[in-house]
């Protein structure tokens, strides 16, 4: 089968280009990633603010299992309805800088669409990084789940 | 002409990902490798000489005949690097979709 989310990522370039293709018309995906009820949801994430037009900001905040708070926030450059949203993306108190963000979301039929993300990086070496991030959490999360078994166990 | 092959360029294209599934179950020669494909004999060639450039095929000669192998170690190398980031945004994108989906049938 086909992977609907494909990730380029060439060696020795910091830069990501995301798509993903969805049996979705193109102003629903668009809305869904500027309704913040609705973000919540498929990003499982809380909305602190969301302000959809150019120089307006945003600001996300996800609480992890273990009841971490992690902060993300940035500046809309560009919004054009269904079209496009260019915007900077930080993750507070991490070592990764700004990263800047074009998403593009174009129709592909009437009921089908596909967005394409581009993420350009400060540097190589932070890029890296950021791709091995999730890789990094599932360890992570696998081995506190196997404490916490652990753990239960002893008593 | 690049002197080092981007991995990642390589298995972006369609024909090459074909051919890569075709000889990860058994070793080809070029020619038993183009007949599975309509496209022009240097075509497939020049598709075989990125794929062994980048070392995700490996050359062996056998007698007269020069054998391709597809190099697992390399393929999960690159694999395994991208995967889960990839299965990340993927999970992601899956719930946008469960998501919209129930949000335009309510409407």
């Amino acid at each position: 089968m086909e992977r609907k989310t494909a990730v380029q990522a060439e060696d020795n370039r910091q830069e990501i280009h995301i798509t993903r293709e969805f049996d979705l018309p193109v102003d629903l995906v668009f809305k869904a990633y500027t309704t913040p009820e609705l973000l919540e949801q498929w990003m499982g994430t809380k909305v602190i603010k969301l302000e959809n037009f150019p120089h307006g900001s945003y600001r996300f905040v996800t609480t992890d299992p273990m009841g971490n708070d992690h902060g993300f926030n940035g500046t809309i450059h560009e919004f054009e309805m269904n079209q496009k949203i260019t915007r900077t993306f930080e993750m507070e108190n991490t070592p990764f800088t700004v990263q800047l963000e074009f998403l593009e979301f174009k129709p592909l039929s009437d009921q089908t669409s596909k967005l394409s993300i581009h993420s350009i990086f400060r540097s190589v070496e932070m890029r890296d990084q950021l791709l091995k991030m999730p890789f990094k959490q599932g360890i992570n999360m696998a081995h506190n789940r196997l404490q916490s078994t652990l753990e239960s166990l002893k008593k | 002409m690049n002197l080092r092959r981007d991995v990642f360029q390589a298995i972006a294209d369609p024909t090459r990902r074909a051919i890569l599934t075709l000889v990860a179950t058994q070793s080809m020669t070029a020619g038993a490798i183009a007949s599975n494909f309509d496209s022009a004999r240097p075509t497939i060639s020049k598709h075989l000489q990125i794929l062994t450039e980048c070392e995700l095929l490996e050359q062996e000669q056998n007698g007269r005949e020069m054998y391709y192998h597809f190099n697992a170690a390399k393929f999960k190398e690159i694999a395994d690097f991208i995967e889960p980031f990839r299965q990340h945004w993927d999970t992601k994108f899956n719930k946008l979709e469960v998501v919209m989906k129930n949000y335009q049938k309510k409407k």
